[in-house]
C-alpha cells in the first residue's frame, strides 16, 4: 500500500507594532514580569479593547503579499475557553469573516515550483506565558505555574494553508519561504527561537489516488525549521506504521519531543473545546475600503520570490539567487549598487555569499557594522578581472578593507600583493623553472596538461606568488608549444 | 420554524463555564433553566427575516487606535490585587489541561 | 434639604448662599439617618468626598468653574471601577477589590468638580429587578420599607429619592435605571447605547449597558447627561459625534409633536393604577397640542425572550474573567481548573450562576442558532419595527414599569416573574435608543408610578422636551415617608 502524505501549516506571527493588538502597553521581548500590562491585557473588570491599526494594516500586507484577498468587512469574535495564560478566559479573534483569504505561496522543492494553497490569515491577540515550577519544567509533573502577562495582547496573524503539502520537507520550505515574506514585510522579527514566529502542522495520510482525507493530526512544539521537518517526517511514518498495523489514526493534538524524536499525545478533555464562537460586542466592525487595501498595496516591498526571479534575470544562477535573496539586506543593497556601477552580477553575488559572509562570522561583526561600500566591491572584483590581483591574494585585499585599512588598491599596494605582470621578470622566471623540470615539460608536451598546475606552482613560488598565475599559466603554454 | 425541544444537559454546561456546583445545585438550576428557556425559545416564532443584521445603533465602524504605546500599569498597583504572586508574578496551581 | 435639585444648588454655589462642604455634609446627614432602613450604599467615602468638596470650594473662590456638576454631590452604582476605592459589584467575588484605574465616567465627574460620596448597592453584577440580589443585602424603597426599590441599580434609585444624594449615576441593561426610577419615584434615563463611555464599568451584557443618571428633575437629568457623554477613545462602541443638546428643548412645550402609546405594553400583567396613571398623562399631552396615535410593534411580544438569551449570552462570557487568579475571590484547589471552577462556585450568587449557565447553554454547540442565532434576528427585528415606527411619530410612551414597587421576597423563588418587571424597557436597549422614567403620581398605596418616554437614536433632545412636559404636568412631589429621608 502507497500511502501519500498531506499536510498543512498553520503558522502565528507576533507583530512587531509598538503597542500591543489592543491596549497602549508597550510590544517588547524579554523584560520583568507583568510590567507591560494595563486593564485591558490583565483583563481587569470594566476594561476594553481598541484596536490598534498599524497591526490591521500588517495583517492586510501579509495577505496581499501572499496573494490573498482581502476582505471588505470583517469581524472580530469571541474564542470562549478557560485558560491560565488567558487573562479573560476568552481570546479575541476571528471566526468566519478573516481580513485576508484565499492565498498562495510557491515554493521551490528539488528544482520544481509547487503551489500551496493559503486558506486564511486573520488577527488575534496572543496569551500571557506561563512558567511551570518544579520538576523541569515539564507540564506533567509542574507543582505550581508562575504567570506572566507581558506578552499578553500582543498582536497575532493566524495563517492557515490548505492541506496541499506532500512531504516533510516541502513543509520545511514553506515554512521557511512564509518567514522570509513576512520578515521582507518587516512587520515582525520573525524569530523562531524567541517565538515571534511558531508553527504548527496538521498530519493526516491516505492511500495514493484516495480523494477523501485521513483524519488529521496537530504536531505541536517544533521550534525550528529542523525539527519540523523531523516532526513532521516522524509523524507521517507513525502514521503509516499505525494503520499499516491494524490500528486507526485518533484525532488529537501530539507534541514534538526534539530530544526524543517522536510525539507524544496530550491529553485533552472531551468536550472541553467548544468555543461558543460570537461576534465581539464590544468591538465594530472594519471595513477594508478599495482605496485603503490599494494603499498597502501600494507600498508591498520587493518579495524574495520577487527578488530570486530578478537576479536570476541578472545571470545568477538559481542557487545564487537563492543564497543571496537570503543574505541581510544590507548586503543586499551592496550587490544591487555594484551592479548598477557596472560590476558582472555573478561576481558580486560571488563575494558577498562567500568571502564576506565568512569573514562576518568569523569576525563577528554584525551585517549594519560592514565596512563595505558597492564601489570597493566593484573595485576588487575588476582588479580580480584585470589580473592586478590574483584570487587568493583578493581575500587578503578584502579582509584589509573589511578591517578598515582603505580601498582595494591601496590595500593591495600596502599589503604588497600587487600581481606582477611584467613579462620580463616573469619570462626570466619561466625559463628557469623550465629549464629545471625538463621531464614535466616532456610530459606537458605530451598532453599530460595536469602537470601544467605543477609548473605554475614553481613559477609562484620563484616570484613569491605575486605572478598572476594566468599570465604564467599562458606563457608557459606558448613555450612548450611553440 | 418548529419549537426546539430543550434537552440541558446542565452538567457539561457547568463544566464549560467551570462553576463547580453539587448534585441538587445541578438540578435545581436545570429546572429553573428550562422554565427560563421555554419562555425563551418564543425567539422562534419570529415571523420572516429581518433585512438587516443586528447592528451597532449608530453604525459605528473602523473604531481604532493609533501604534502609539502608553505608560503601563505600576506592577506593585497589580499584584497588591493579586489573590497569590511571587517575584513579580502570579501564582497558581499546576495547569494540567491543555485547551 | 439646602437645594432641592442640581441646577438650584449650583445657583446658590455660584451666588455664595451655599458651598460643596456644606451641600456635602447635607447629604452625608440624610444618608447617615436613612441608610439604617435603606442601605443604599455599600460605600461612603466621607474622608475623599470631604477633599473633592474642599478641592470645589477653593476652585469657586478662585474663578475655577468646571461646569453644572462642579460642587455637587453624586453617589455612583457599585459596578463601576474608581481608584483606590473599593468596587464590588455588590458580589462575594469582588470583596476588598480596589481598581487601579477609574472608569472614564468617573475621570469626568472628578475633572467636573462633582463630589462623589460613596458606591450605591446593586443587584450583583447588575442582573436583577430588585436589587435582592446583592450579596451585601438588599436595598429597601423609601416610599415603603417593606417593598423593593427596584433594580438593579436599587441603591443609586433609593439614595436619590431619600435625598441622600442629589444626583446618582446606575447602569441600564435591560432597564435597571429606569426600573427602579419609577418603583422609586425619580427621573431616571438611559442613554443612546455608545453615547457615554463603557470604559470601567463592569460589564455585564456588553451591547446592551449603558451608565445614566438618576435626578430629582429633568433638568438635572439633562445636565448630569451632558457632563458625562461624549466620545471615548477608550471604548471601541464609543459614539465619535456630533452630540445633541439635551437641554436644548426643555421649555420648548409639546405642541405639534407626535406621540405614539405602544399597543403591546399594556393589558395582562399591568396594574390597573399604572395603566390608569398612564392613560390620564396621555390624555393630558394630547390637551396640550400633542398628535396620540396607538403605535403597535408586535417584536416586542418576543424581545423578553430575545434579551434573556443575548444577556445572559454576553454576561457567560464578560464573566469568565472571574477565575481567582489576578484579583478578586480565590478558593483553593489542586489544579488550577479546580480552582476557578471552586472560586466561581462560591463567588456568584444563584441568579448570576443560573445566568452564566443559560447563557453558556445558548451559546453552546448545536443550541447556538437556535438560541443566541435566533435572538440576533429578533434584535434585528425589533429595530426594523423601531424604525416603521418613528417614521410616524416622534416618541414613543407606555408605563415604565408593568407594576408599582412589589414587596422584598415576593419574586425571589420566580426567575421569570422577576423578569417580567422588564418588558417595558428592554426593547430601547435592543435598539440601543435612549429612554427616560418621569414620577407621573403614587398609587393608592402611596407607590409611586413611573411614565417612559422613548426615542430614536441621539433623540435625547425630543425625549428630554416630551420628558419636561410630563413633569411639568405631573407636578408630582418628591416627597416619601420621612423614615429619616429629607424633604
Amino acid at each position: 500500500m502507497s500511502w501519500e502524505p498531506v499536510i498543512g501549516i498553520e503558522v502565528h506571527v507576533e507583530l512587531m507594532t509598538a503597542s500591543k493588538m489592543f491596549c497602549g502597553c508597550a510590544v517588547d521581548f524579554g523584560g520583568a514580569p507583568n510590567t507591560r500590562v494595563c486593564p485591558t491585557c490583565l483583563g481587569l473588570p470594566g476594561a476594553l479593547p481598541v484596536p490598534n491599526r498599524t497591526a490591521i494594516e500588517s495583517i492586510m500586507a501579509i495577505g496581499l503579499a501572499l496573494g490573498c484577498s482581502v476582505s471588505e468587512r470583517s469581524v472580530f469574535h469571541r474564542k470562549n475557553y478557560f485558560y491560565a495564560d488567558l487573562p479573560k478566559n476568552y481570546q479575541i479573534s476571528q471566526f468566519d469573516i478573516p481580513v485576508c483569504s484565499d492565498g498562495h505561496l510557491d515554493i521551490g522543492v528539488d528544482g520544481e515550483t509547487r503551489r500551496i494553497g493559503i486558506e486564511r490569515a486573520h488577527m488575534e491577540e496572543d496569551t500571557g506565558k506561563s512558567t511551570h515550577l518544579g520538576s523541569g519544567g515539564r507540564i506533567q509533573a509542574a507543582e505550581g505555574t508562575l504567570l506572566d502577562f507581558n506578552r499578553s495582547g500582543v498582536p497575532l496573524v493566524e495563517i492557515v494553508s490548505r492541506p496541499d503539502i506532500r512531504s516533510a520537507t516541502e513543509a520545511r520550505v514553506y515554512a521557511q519561504e512564509l518567514r522570509a515574506v513576512v520578515a521582507e514585510l518587516g512587520v515582525s522579527d520573525v524569530r523562531l527561537e524567541e517565538g515571534s514566529i511558531r508553527f504548527d502542522a496538521n498530519v493526516s495520510i491516505r492511500p495514493d489516488g484516495e480523494e477523501a482525507y485521513g483524519t488529521k493530526v496537530e504536531v505541536k512544539n517544533m521550534n525550528s525549521f529542523r525539527s519540523l521537518e523531523r516532526a513532521v517526517d516522524h509523524e507521517i511514518r507513525r502514521q503509516i506504521e499505525l494503520v499499516e498495523s491494524g490500528g486507526l489514526v485518533v484525532q488529537e493534538t501530539r507534541h514534538w519531543d526534539e530530544e526524543a524524536g517522536v510525539t507524544h499525545s496530550l491529553r485533552v478533555k472531551e468536550g472541553s473545546s467548544d468555543y461558543r464562537y460570537f461576534t465581539e460586542p464590544d468591538l465594530v466592525p472594519m471595513v477594508m475600503s478599495p482605496e485603503w487595501v490599494a494603499q498597502i498595496g501600494d507600498r508591498l516591498p520587493e518579495l524574495p520570490a520577487e527578488r530570486r526571479a530578478r537576479y536570476q534575470s541578472q545571470g545568477l544562477e538559481p542557487g545564487a539567487a537563492g543564497s543571496l535573496s537570503n543574505l541581510d539586506d544590507r548586503l543586499r543593497v551592496i550587490y544591487d549598487e555594484a551592479v548598477e556601477l557596472g560590476a558582472p552580477p555573478r561576481a558580486v553575488a560571488n563575494w558577498l555569499t562567500g568571502e564576506v559572509v565568512g569573514w562576518l562570522r568569523k569576525s563577528e561583526t554584525a551585517p549594519d557594522q560592514l565596512r563595505l561600500g558597492a564601489p570597493d566591491l566593484a573595485e576588487l572584483v575588476s582588479m580580480v578581472d584585470e589580473g592586478a590581483v590574483s584570487s587568493s591574494a583578493a581575500k587578503d585585499v578584502l579582509d584589509g578593507v573589511l578591517s578598515g585599512e582603505g580601498s582595494p588598491r591601496e590595500v593591495a599596494e600596502r599589503r604588497d600583493l600587487i600581481q606582477v605582470r611584467d613579462t620580463g621578470a616573469l619570462e626570466a622566471a619561466v625559463e628557469q623553472v623550465l629549464g629545471a623540470n625538463p621531464k614535466a615539460v616532456e610530459e606537458l608536451r605530451a598532453g599530460e596538461d595536469k602537470v601544467l598546475g605543477f609548473l605554475v606552482g614553481q613559477v609562484m613560488k620563484a616570484t613569491q606568488g605575486k605572478a598572476d598565475p594566468r599570465t604564467v599559466n599562458q606563457m608557459i603554454r606558448d613555450r612548450v608549444s611553440g | 420554524m418548529h419549537p426546539m425541544p430543550i434537552e440541558i444537559d446542565i452538567a457539561h454546561v457547568a463544566r464549560l463555564a467551570r462553576l463547580e456546583l453539587s448534585d441538587d445545585e445541578l438540578e435545581s438550576y436545570k429546572a429553573q433553566l428550562g422554565v427560563i428557556l421555554e419562555h425563551a425559545a418564543r425567539v422562534q416564532s419570529l415571523r420572516g427575516e429581518p433585512h438587516v443584521e443586528a447592528a451597532h445603533p449608530l453604525g459605528l465602524v473602523n473604531a481604532f487606535r493609533e501604534d502609539t504605546s502608553r505608560p503601563s500599569l505600576d506592577r506593585d498597583e497589580v499584584l497588591a490585587q493579586a489573590p497569590s504572586s511571587l517575584d513579580g508574578f502570579f501564582v497558581v496551581p499546576p495547569v494540567l489541561e491543555v485547551e | 434639604m439646602i437645594a432641592s435639585s442640581v441646577s438650584e444648588a449650583g445657583r446658590l454655589l455660584r451666588s455664595g448662599e451655599t458651598t460643596a462642604l456644606a451641600l456635602l455634609e447635607d447629604a452625608l446627614d440624610t444618608a447617615s439617618r436613612t441608610e439604617a432602613q435603606l442601605h443604599a450604599f455599600l460605600t461612603i467615602d466621607s474622608d475623599g468626598a470631604r477633599e473633592m468638596a474642599s478641592q470645589a470650594d477653593a476652585d469657586l473662590a478662585d474663578g475655577i468653574d468646571r461646569g453644572p456638576l462642579h460642587g455637587i454631590p453624586v453617589a455612583l452604582k457599585d459596578n463601576m471601577c474608581t481608584r483606590g476605592v473599593e468596587t464590588t459589584a455588590a458580589s462575594q467575588m469582588l470583596a476588598g477589590y480596589i481598581p487601579p484605574y477609574d472608569a472614564t465616567v468617573v475621570a469626568r465627574l472628578r475633572s467636573g468638580g462633582a463630589v462623589i460620596t460613596g458606591k450605591t448597592n446593586l443587584d450583583e453584577f447588575a442582573m436583577g429587578s430588585s436589587t435582592e440580589n446583592s450579596a451585601y443585602g438588599t436595598t429597601y424603597n423609601p416610599w415603603d420599607l417593606s417593598r423593593v426599590p427596584g433594580g438593579s441599580s436599587g441603591g443609586s434609585a433609593a439614595a436619590v429619592a431619600a435625598g441622600s444624594s442629589l444626583l446618582a449615576y446606575g447602569s441600564d441593561t435591560g432597564g435597571s435605571i429606569r426600573q427602579p426610577a419609577a418603583l422609586c419615584g425619580v427621573v431616571g434615563m438611559k442613554p443612546t447605547y455608545g453615547t457615554v463611555s463603557r470604559y470601567g464599568l463592569i460589564a455585564f451584557a456588553s451591547s446592551l449597558d449603558q451608565i445614566g443618571p438618576f435626578a430629582r428633575t429633568v433638568e438635572d437629568s439633562a445636565l448630569a447627561l451632558s457632563s458625562i457623554w461624549g466620545h471615548d477613545p477608550l471604548d471601541s462602541t464609543s459614539y465619535p459625534g456630533p452630540y445633541p443638546d439635551p437641554t436644548a428643548a426643555l421649555d420648548r412645550g409639546v405642541d405639534g409633536l407626535r406621540v405614539g402609546v405602544v399597543t403591546e405594553l399594556s393589558g395582562e400583567g399591568f396594574e390597573p393604577a399604572v395603566e390608569a396613571a398612564t392613560a390620564d398623562m396621555v390624555a393630558r399631552l394630547e390637551k396640550g397640542g400633542v398628535e396620540v396615535s396607538e403605535v403597535s410593534l408586535p417584536t416586542f411580544d418576543i424581545a423578553l425572550s430575545a434579551y434573556y438569551l443575548i444577556a445572559p449570552a454576553e454576561a457567560s462570557s464578560n464573566l469568565a474573567r472571574f477565575d481567582g487568579i489576578r484579583y478578586g475571590l480565590r478558593v483553593d484547589g489542586s489544579t488550577t481548573e479546580e480552582l476557578m471552577a471552586r472560586t466561581r462556585a462560591e463567588g456568584f450568587g444563584p441568579e448570576v450562576t443560573r445566568r452564566i449557565l443559560l447563557g453558556t447553554y445558548s451559546l453552546s454547540a448545536g443550541y447556538y442558532d437556535a438560541f443566541y442565532g435566533q435572538a440576533q434576528r429578533v434584535r434585528a427585528a425589533i429595530q426594523e419595527d423601531f424604525a416603521r415606527a418613528y417614521a410616524e411619530v416622534d416618541v414613543l410612551v407606555s408605563p415604565t414599569s408593568p407594576t408599582v414597587a412589589f414587596e422584598a421576597g415576593a419574586r425571589v423563588a420566580d426567575p421569570l416573574a422577576m423578569y417580567l418587571s422588564d418588558i417595558c424597557n428592554i426593547p430601547a436597549n435592543m435598539a440601543g435608543h435612549p429612554a427616560i422614567s418621569v414620577p407621573v403620581g403614587l398609587d393608592d398605596a402611596g407607590l409611586p408610578i413611573g411614565f417612559q418616554v422613548m426615542a430614536p437614536a441621539l433623540g435625547e433632545e425630543v425625549m428630554y422636551q416630551v420628558a419636561a412636559e410630563v413633569e411639568r404636568l405631573a407636578a408630582f412631589s418628591l416627597s416619601p415617608p420621612a423614615h429619616g429621608a429629607a424633604s
